[in-house]
């Protein structure tokens, strides 16, 4: 894990090309930068014809925004997905089988394999689940794994989950979109190399909805449940409920009744079998959760535990994905699956014990730090990029409460070329696959949603932050 | 579908249709107050504009003066009038919006042109404005969104709740529309002898775009009888109350369920009312308290629609 120099998706060590981006370099030496450029255009009005189609409004109406798109694809070569793909599915396998456990018989922290209070205390664990039957024993069936890439010692590229992503992952339009766009602009690329299809995706999505149905539904009737326009990823919900040819609710137009979950038609009440939820535990069902959502659905959790109704995910996924979880995910595939983890964890200090805390203390300014029980980049601390004072501030949050916080290693992404005003510039990566649990199967289209930090140097890929996004292609 | 998309169409087009006839009002109050001896500040023709849309509490409690440049600001601009052309252009926006996804690309961006381009309409634009041209404007928005829901969106559910708030909104503009002109103009009228009732009675017919329908169908000249009995019987005039509740009637069949057997009653009920009906009975019965209770009646229809499709209670 070399922090000094990171990974080059495209350029060996020695400068030369990568044997899958042969074919790509080959035809951008030979096609003109003026075409290139204009095209950029057209993906820029295009997507904005899209969000204007699309995306959301605010209340002062007319304002969209929309994420960079990099024409540069994201290559990955097929033996390689091949590998990430198996350490996905035993990854999954196993979050699920710790779900279930967790909310059962609790097997894993009676053999002392995880401390019993870092699960039993966590803010995520849902009492209200325990002993609840959920139809096949699955919990995250629609789950977004964060995976980078850091040089190892031999040069190599190697994987990292970064983050499990268990409770609403979005994203996978942008994926889909992405994919539409390279094949409107470049369609004599395609014809370069034999990537994977990812299409399919709302196919797969409606499969796995409809294949947790509860018990004895024939044909299941599945809604997406979005929290309304006004949400950030609105765009996201009113795209993938077209795209399965599913209805789009919200709380309002549901209703429960004798435990049985109903939509409100012109044709009268309908029941409802399957609910892929957009919307966070907290807002599901105000009878139980926060009292003043407004966006939930009273009884909801009734007929949920009733079996009356599947969630998808489930409630009470976010214990597993929590990061002072997070260090224990090889630990489960090791008890549940009696596999050894195909994936590997960023190696983790957990300052609830002292060793690590010690140690961590003695180098933070090389680590990142980061808050549990926290989403989305609050509370961290990013040892390399904070001033003295930051660090000094920090040091005394996590002396007041150690247990709060995990720390890493800070990871060199990996870079892509990609293009910036400048020419062609490497800038940071990572990649998030969306792996669909349903049935027997574990299933996902090949790749996922390739982020990249469009400001040189940077390594935060989120989109609020500057963060653009690729087309990935998995090819051979 | 879900009865809250329901709605929404519902809305759109009735906000929509809405803003169309009020401007179609303005029109002809305007054109009329152009004309040789109307003497441009002839308040009564402004007061029954507010009549007509139950307006004129609101605006007098504006404290404006009865002026033909203050109602028009009034009708077409004013933030706190919910019936304002404005505010209807914004309300048919929201409620498109909010169903974005049932909605073809062309729907949608006609409805959100429409509103982007009003909203930026102030009372200074306005008075540097061609009225004129400014209602023909917003005629035209309305024909577009119509032409190209017709000509773009599947002709399934969602399409025939847009086709229906469309129907009940005009039913109930024409009415009004009908009612209030009528009696400003009634006392006038007997046998039309002055040229300034006959342009009076012309500026009425064209606000409904029935000029020329007026002369084909009759062949003759313009008289109130005849007048009311176009907009009220005649079946092939596409803004008349039959024609009106020949769609509503019709639609109301093609989306029937168990739970809409009130809304079907009502609308067949009024239906045969303009079906069956006869000029005659109906100014023997008195032409206002006729309309009257025609609107009291497409109103109530209003509400068993909202009850049997859009808003059902939750059981």
């Amino acid at each position: 894990m070399n922090a000094a120099k990171p990974f080059d998706e495209m350029h060996a060590a020695d400068g030369t090309i990568r044997t899958h981006y042969q074919p790509y370099s080959e035809w951008l030496g030979h096609t003109p930068r003026e075409l290139i450029a204009r095209k950029r255009k057209e993906a820029d009005l295009a997507f904005h014809r899209v969000g204007i189609t699309f995306n959301v409004y605010g209340a002062d109406g007319g304002k969209e925004r929309l994420i960079p798109f990099d024409l540069l694809p994201r290559i990955i070569p097929g033996d390689e997905w091949r590998t990430l793909e198996a350490g996905l599915r035993q990854r999954v396998r196993a979050l699920n089988a710790f779900l279930a456990d967790i909310y059962h018989g609790q097997e894993i922290l009676r053999a002392g394999r995880i401390p019993a209070d870092q699960v039993l205390d966590n803010a995520q664990f849902r009492p209200e689940m325990k002993g609840v039957h959920v139809p096949g024993g699955l919990y995250a069936m629609i789950a977004g794994i964060d995976l980078v890439r850091a040089a190892g010692a031999d040069g190599k590229g190697d994987y990292y989950v970064l983050e499990d992503n268990l409770r609403v992952p979005s994203g996978v339009s942008y994926l889909l979109e992405n994919r539409k766009m390279m094949m409107r602009l470049f369609p004599d690329l395609f014809s370069r190399y034999d990537v994977q299809p990812v299409e399919h995706y709302p196919d797969l999505l409606l499969e796995t909805l409809r294949a947790v149905a509860p018990a004895g539904v024939l044909d299941p009737t599945a809604v997406l449940l979005t929290p309304g326009a006004f949400n950030s990823a609105y765009f996201e919900h009113s795209f993938l409920a077209q795209q399965m040819g599913i209805e789009l609710v919200e709380g309002q137009d549901l209703f429960v009744e004798d435990d049985t979950v109903f939509m409100r038609t012109t044709q009268g009440p309908r029941r409802v079998d399957v609910i892929y939820r957009r919307l966070d535990d907290d807002f599901l069902d105000p009878e139980v959760f926060r009292r003043d959502s407004m966006l939930g659905v009273p009884g909801l959790m009734s007929a949920y535990r009733a079996g009356r109704v599947t969630l998808a995910n489930a409630v009470g996924t976010g214990v597993a994905d929590d990061k002072s979880i997070y260090p224990y995910v090889p630990e489960m595939v090791r008890f549940y699956l009696g596999e050894e983890p195909i994936l590997n964890n960023v190696p983790t200090w957990m300052l609830r014990e002292p060793d690590d805390l010690a140690y961590t203390l003695a180098h933070l300014p090389e680590l990142v730090v980061k808050e549990v029980h926290g989403a989305g980049g609050y509370g961290m601390l990013v040892g390399p990029a904070a001033t003295k004072a930051e660090i000094e501030e920090f040091r005394q949050r996590i002396l007041a409460a150690p247990e709060k916080y995990i720390a890493q290693p800070t990871l060199s992404l990996s870079t892509c070329p990609t293009f910036v005003d400048a020419g062609i510039a490497p800038r940071h990566i990572d990649l998030r696959p969306f792996v669909l649990s349903g049935g027997r199967e574990i299933r996902m289209v090949p790749g996922g949603l390739t982020r990249v930090a469009l400001k040189a140097g940077s390594l935060v890929v989120n989109s609020s932050q500057g963060g653009g996004t690729k087309d990935t292609w998995v090819v051979g | 579908m879900l009865s809250r998309t329901a709605d929404h169409l519902y809305w759109m087009a009735r906000y929509t249709e809405r803003a169309e006839n009020t401007v179609r009002m303005l029109d002809v109050s305007y054109r009329m107050s152009l004309l040789p001896g109307a003497n441009g500040g002839d308040t009564e023709s402004w007061s029954a504009i507010l009549d007509i849309s139950e307006l004129s509490g609101a605006f007098a409690r504006t404290g404006r003066p009865l002026s033909a440049c203050d109602v028009i600001e009034f009708v077409v601009l004013d933030r706190d009038n919910p019936s304002s052309v404005w505010n209807c252009l914004r309300a048919a926006r929201e409620n498109a919006h909010a169903v974005r996804g049932t909605l073809t690309a062309e729907m949608w961006e006609t409805t959100n042109a429409t509103w982007l381009e009003i909203r930026e309409m102030t009372p200074q634009k306005l008075r540097a404005t061609d009225l004129g041209e400014f209602f023909e404007w917003v005629k035209f928005r309305s024909h577009l969104l119509r032409g190209v829901t017709f000509g773009t969106m599947l002709h399934d559910e969602a399409f025939k709740f847009v086709r229906l708030g469309t129907f009940l909104e005009r039913a109930d503009n024409t009415a009004r529309l009908l009612d209030v002109k009528y009696h400003s103009l009634l006392p006038k009228a007997e046998g039309l002898t002055s040229s300034t009732d006959f342009y009076q009675w012309g500026a009425l017919l064209r606000s409904v775009s029935a000029f020329e329908t007026y002369r084909h169908v009759y062949r003759d000249v313009i008289t109130p009888y005849k007048v009311a009995e176009l907009l009220i019987l005649n079946a092939d005039m596409p803004r008349s109350l039959h024609a009106c509740l020949d769609e509503i009637n019709g639609i109301l069949g093609e989306i029937a369920s168990i739970h809409s057997a009130e809304a079907a009653r009502q609308a067949g009920e009024l239906h045969a009312t303009l079906h069956y009906g006869r000029m005659d009975d109906i100014f023997d019965a008195g032409l206002h308290p006729w309309l009257e209770r025609f609107l009291v009646r497409i109103n109530r229809l209003g509400d068993s629609i909202g009850e049997n499709f859009l808003v059902p209670v939750a059981a």
